[in-house]
């Protein structure tokens, strides 16, 4: 591998930070439909330029991704600051956000360990009512959190054995008939509010309540900005936790897992154990996510986690191109802004985003992005 | 007693549907061995043809149930057997080589874009709608148990389908053909047997009885929903691996199988009766756990 220059490395980082910061200020300070029209053209020529090119990727490379993801963060906070008083942006953002961390739990499982999942949104709901019923009382939130993702974990560990026992297709129909299930339980289930849901009150961390607005060095500042904040810290936990796995040797057993069930298996690698690892993660991620995104909005009825939803994070993952993370970041940006942005189109997302992923599917069969081979032997070849 | 004897007569009713549901798939699954997930949605969208079928016989002065029966029946069997053949053409087919996976998500989403396209674009179709009652509604009672004409009709029908498609896979050239692609894609080939015509027609037959199942579910329950096929299609589809996907019979012994339990469920559990799809998607879980290749099904040996 080339050693690139320190001063090298953080000159490419800022500017790809100003890249992705400038393009996304784009996305979101778009008002008209020309304007958000023009706005995503400019993303895809931008985009599209810079791969045909080769300058993203060599970018890319000489900055490493730690400075990286420090750039991408910087450029996020500068965004938060520029939009420190509106809270539909804010508010856009951080769901954005907290999808994108629910749909890097689903990486886990569908892109690493080849589980698919199609109760994702049950997931995220698992840790929406936990963090409702729990939120109330006066356990500490973060601690809510926490209990969010196990809780997730743990009502996820129900569908191990049959996960485990099953294959394929077989597999998907059972996290489509939980994710029915869980919806229908919801519903007439009293004891959670039924179909009217619950109320639940706002994040607060060692007394620093996030739904306030507040003054900031003169400025006023939306509650939103915070959770803007603590869905961007959760974010890039996540990005770098599955970075982490990936990278490592738990990465390789499980890319094993999914290239070849039996191969593995004859290289003494644990199917069943490497499966239970990835969709407990995954769970717990996803479960977090619910949890706070659960508190940022104050509200949750079991119409927020239907099957379409599921769907929804699901088609992510795909238009992202499986396996490729900052595709997953963009397209889960993407996805969430663009019904808010064009509400023509609103009441029409779940047929438009069925149709591209059949789309995708059909014309392109080895993904939007073609999936980096592992090399074995650090990026020289690259 | 007559309590019990009405608890069948619903659950042989629920029986025929998840059967035919269930036929389908295992349709599919015999010459393609791939899942079809629209199949619940195709489902859906037959019992909204036969319903405008219904309003444009009714307008254009067709009064009687006869033939506006004739009207529905037709109308949802064979608009879905051309939607199936399409769905199998745009669908399934380019992907045969690509992994398994990808035929199942771009059928979930197939089904998904059916799915929005009846919510959306049929009129008020974002709410349940009435379906007419088309049939004879005359009733003999036996004890308090009413035996209702429209059920054995209904049952009736959905026997000499069941019948009739045994037949056809049995005793006629199409039938042969079929079952050879099912054995062996690359044999049947050789011996002159046009595989893609063979495969699109299976789809359609398979809609086809989709279509009527969907028929049948809107004449019981009297209503039709843009979401009730996802149920059914997930219920068909397990009926069809708990007898083992690509076995005619299976399939048929899966449908009142799980509709067999449901009952039970419903008759056992009256206080949960709230919970009863909760119940069933239970059992959908519990079966495939238990059984996840089938009850008579396919071994998997797999070799290496």
């Amino acid at each position: 591998m080339t050693a690139y220059r320190p001063a090298l490395r953080v000159l490419s980082a800022l500017a790809l930070g100003a890249v992705i910061g400038i393009l996304i200020y784009g996305l979101l300070a778009a008002e008209s439909e020309k304007a958000v029209g023009l706005v995503l053209l400019a993303v895809a020529l931008t985009v599209a330029a810079g791969l045909r090119t080769g300058v993203l990727p060599r970018l890319a490379r000489a900055a490493g991704s730690g400075p990286l993801l420090g750039s991408v963060a910087l450029a996020g906070v500068v965004l938060i600051a520029v939009f420190h008083d509106d809270p539909f942006v804010l508010l856009l953002v951080a769901r954005a956000l907290l999808v994108l961390v629910a749909c890097l739990g689903l990486h886990v499982q569908f892109a690493d360990a080849g589980v698919p999942n199609f109760a994702g949104a049950a997931f995220f709901g698992v840790g929406g009512y936990t963090a409702a019923v729990l939120g109330a009382g006066e356990i500490p939130h973060l601690l809510v959190l926490l209990a969010s993702g196990a809780m997730a974990a743990a009502v996820g560990s129900l569908l191990l054995l049959p996960l485990l026992r099953t294959r394929g297709h077989y597999a998907a129909l059972i996290t489509i008939a939980f994710g029915l299930l869980f919806r229908t339980f919801l519903e007439v289930n009293e004891g959670l509010g039924g179909p009217q849901g619950l109320k639940l009150p706002g994040l607060r961390i060692l007394g620093f309540a996030f739904n306030d607005d507040r003054q900031l060095l003169g400025l006023e500042v939306s509650g939103f900005a915070f959770y803007c904040l603590a869905a961007g810290v959760l974010a890039l936990g996540a990005v770098w936790l599955v970075r982490r796995v990936e990278r490592s040797w738990l990465g390789v057993s499980l890319d094993a897992v999914r290239l070849d069930e039996t191969a593995a298996a004859c290289f003494g690698i644990s199917l069943g154990r490497w499966k239970i690892a990835a969709l407990t993660l995954g769970n717990a991620i996803v479960g977090v996510a619910g949890g706070l995104s659960a508190m940022m909005v104050g509200f949750i009825a079991p119409n927020n986690f239907t099957f379409q939803e599921s769907l929804v994070l699901v088609s992510i993952l795909l238009l992202g191109g499986l396996g490729n993370l900052a595709g997953l970041a963009a397209a889960a940006l993407i996805v969430v802004w663009v019904p808010e942005k064009l509400q023509p189109i609103q009441e029409f997302r779940y047929l438009l985003f069925s149709v591209l992923v059949v789309l995708v599917l059909v014309l392109r069969p080895g993904g939007l992005v073609r999936r980096r081979a592992r090399q074995a032997f650090g990026s020289a070849a690259a | 007693m007559d309590l019990l004897a009405q608890y069948v007569m619903n659950g042989v009713m629920l029986g025929l549907m998840y059967a035919l549901v269930a036929l389908g798939f295992t349709l599919f699954f015999g010459v393609l061995d791939v899942v079809q997930f629209a199949h619940g949605d195709v489902l859906t969208a037959g019992a909204f043809a036969g319903l405008a079928a219904y309003a444009v016989a009714f307008h254009a002065g067709v009064h009687s149930a006869v033939p506006q029966l004739l009207a529905v029946v037709l109308a949802a069997t064979l608009s879905m057997a051309v939607l199936g053949a399409v769905l199998g053409r745009t669908l399934v087919l380019p992907l045969k080589s690509a992994p398994p996976l990808n035929v199942l998500l771009a059928t979930l989403m197939g089904g998904t874009v059916l799915r929005e396209c009846i919510r959306l674009f049929y009129p008020g179709g974002s709410q349940p709608q009435r379906f007419p009652a088309l049939l004879p509604s005359a009733s003999w009672s036996l004890g308090r148990f009413t035996l209702r004409l429209d059920n054995v009709l209904m049952i009736l029908a959905g026997v000499a389908l069941v019948a009739g498609l045994s037949l056809l896979l049995r005793r006629t050239r199409l039938g042969l053909q079929i079952r050879a692609v099912a054995q062996d894609e690359e044999t049947a080939r050789s011996m002159g047997i046009d595989f893609r015509l063979v495969v699109l027609v299976t789809f359609a037959i398979g809609s086809g009885l989709a279509a009527f199942a969907g028929v049948m579910h809107g004449l019981y329950y009297n209503e039709v929903n843009f979401s009730s096929g996802l149920l059914l299609g997930v219920i068909g589809f397990s009926a069809a691996v708990l007898g083992g996907l690509g076995s005619l019979g299976g399939a048929v012994l899966g449908g009142f199988l799980f509709a067999g339990l449901q009952t039970l469920g419903a008759v056992a559990l009256p206080f949960a009766s709230a919970y009863k799809d909760v119940f069933a998607f239970a059992v959908v879980i519990l079966l495939m756990t238990w059984r996840p290749t089938g009850l008579i099904g396919e071994q998997l040996g797999e070799r290496v």
